[in-house]
């Protein structure tokens, strides 16, 4: 082990968590061990952060479930945590803007020579986000680093026209850093390749090969569950019994925002044609 | 009329080395199954682990497996684990296992019918949870629950006796959990016993393709990487606690031949 000093990371994972699975979590663990090998990195927090209900995503049931069944499966995880910010808007919020507001919090803990704040759905701290909001243009490469965890899906999805801004793209890859978990079938590389702004910020892109093909998709969670088939040792159990609990996952809850525009979409188009 | 369910016990032999959510998973699968063809009610699974004798290549010791299993299955209320293949000194030929589970389960129901009592204080062996059969009712069946990689093994030359692929998959029967690329069907297919069974071997596809092995756990594990959410906390726990899966352990058997491959080429020799 030589002298070097390692990068603190944190890791943050957006998305629907509709509902959250192993393989949600899973990602966190092969996102920390394969930058832990690398040697230049110490991953010190992982934070899920599921979308508001203003996004408007097809079968997207209430926030509060999804927090609620996020937080009982990191019960159990002593890195992990969720963070309920984004949940509780009322409208959408971009992703950059998360990882913004994440990244300011990051710095105004270190500041305040805390250890980094676990802040669990519950408890939040305010920050100076406007003030943060400015500095956060100098990522200081001594500091903490905030990086995006997602899918190799998430990753092409910056392709699909109106979902993503341009200048948002820039500023995660830019400034933040993006860790993408990829699996047999999918080659994140040759996307990166043909893309200028990705290919430009490569070194800021990890890619993590997942050996172990884990399918577990959220849709298919919800088909089993509509269809009253058992989808125990996909997701933690507490999950599985919340589920049920609440009789989440319905044929109706599936139809939910069926008529709607997706947020970003909805939005982006807007901008684009006035 | 209603007809009555056949009430079914699914079995799973193997080596469970260690045991993960995936094989857990197929306990469930295979359960919703049988209850949607309307014929059969599950009223227990039982997982078998595999003797010591059986001498397979990186297999830890079989109180260490058991042991595993069991943690594992502790939140499960239908599933439990049987000892009684592990602990014997040789390796059992899985038409063995199926029949001695069988037979159980028959003087069981005998008993339960006789003396409730009576068979609670014997059953320490066999799933406690298992609803005992209405007097007139069937005896639970017993079926093989197995991943599709295991019909691959009826073709391996010298690992089954023919009279027990006959016996397990005539007189018993399958439960087949598909995974990965294969292809139960034609493993099926190319098969005269199993074509001639085909009625007694039903496939359950798995559209979530979940390539989590015992193989790559332990390849994990050798490697210091981690495996939450693959396997229980309790079994990581364990494991780490009582350092198995390391380069060493990888090597045990090595060079041995597999036990039913050794047995029964000294039969074939005798003949």
């Amino acid at each position: 082990m030589d002298g070097r000093s390692t990068t603190k990371v944190v890791l943050l994972s957006c998305g629907s968590f509709n509902p959250i699975t192993n393989m949600h979590l899973r990602m966190f663990e092969l996102a920390r061990d394969h930058l832990e090998d690398t040697g230049q990195y110490r991953v010190v927090k992982g934070i899920i952060s599921p979308v508001g209900d203003g996004y408007k995503k097809k079968g997207l049931i209430e926030a509060c479930h999804r927090l609620e069944m996020a937080r009982l499966s990191t019960e159990n995880s002593d890195w992990i945590t969720v963070d309920s910010w984004e949940g509780l808007q009322p409208d959408w919020v971009e992703t950059a803007k998360v990882v913004r507001h994440h990244y300011a919090k990051l710095l105004a803990a270190e500041k305040s020579n805390d250890d980094v704040d676990t802040v669990n759905y519950g408890k939040k701290r305010r920050v100076e986000e406007n003030y943060l909001e400015e500095s956060s243009q100098h990522t200081r490469r001594d500091g903490p680093q905030l990086m995006l965890l997602c899918g190799a899906d998430v990753l092409e999805s910056f392709g699909v026209p109106n979902l993503w801004k341009q200048e948002d793209i820039d500023e995660i890859v830019g400034h933040y850093g993006l860790v993408c978990i990829t699996r047999s079938g999918s080659d994140p590389n040759k996307f990166i390749y043909k893309s200028d702004i990705l290919w430009k910020n490569r070194k800021n892109i990890h890619v993590v090969h997942e050996w172990v093909t884990n399918e577990i998709s959220a849709t298919h969670v919800r088909q089993s569950l509509r269809r009253g088939r058992s989808v125990r040792y996909l997701l933690p159990d507490d999950v599985v019994n919340y589920t049920r609990e609440h009789g989440l996952y319905s044929a109706e809850s599936e139809q939910k925002n069926a008529d709607v525009v997706l947020a970003p979409l909805l939005k982006y188009s807007d901008a684009s044609s006035s | 009329m209603a007809t009555h369910r056949v009430p079914l016990v699914l079995l799973a032999c193997g080596s469970f080395n260690p045991i993960t959510n995936q094989h857990m998973r197929l306990f469930e699968l295979a359960r919703d199954h049988m209850h949607s063809t309307g014929k059969y009610q599950v009223v227990g699974g039982i997982v078998s682990p595999v003797s010591d004798g059986y001498g397979k290549q990186g297999l830890v010791l079989a109180r260490h497996r058991i042991a595993m299993a069991k943690l594992a299955l502790q939140s499960s209320n239908w599933v439990t684990v049987d000892e009684w293949e592990s602990q014997q000194p040789d390796w059992t030929a899985t038409a063995v296992t199926m029949r001695c589970t069988t037979s159980e389960l028959l003087i069981m129901a005998i008993l339960y019918s006789q003396n409730k009592s009576l068979t609670l204080r014997l059953s320490r062996r066999l799933p406690h949870c298992l609803t005992p059969p209405p007097p007139s009712g069937p005896c639970p069946q017993v079926k093989l629950l197995c991943g599709a990689d295991f019909l691959e093994t009826f073709r391996i030359p010298g690992l089954w006796q023919d009279d027990h692929v006959e016996e397990v998959v005539g007189r018993f029967g399958l439960v087949c959990v598909s995974r990965g690329g294969l292809e139960p069907e034609r493993a099926v297919h190319v098969s005269d016993t199993l074509s001639r069974h085909r009625q007694n071997i039903f496939l359950v596809r798995e559209w979530v393709r979940n390539e989590t092995s015992a193989t790559e756990v332990r390849r994990a594990l050798r490697r210091d990487l981690s495996v939450k959410y693959l396997i229980p906390d309790s079994v990581i726990e364990y494991i780490h606690q009582h350092k198995l899966y390391t380069q060493d352990s990888e090597r045990i058997n090595k060079g041995t031949v597999l036990r039913p491959l050794a047995k029964h080429a000294v039969e074939s020799l005798d003949d």
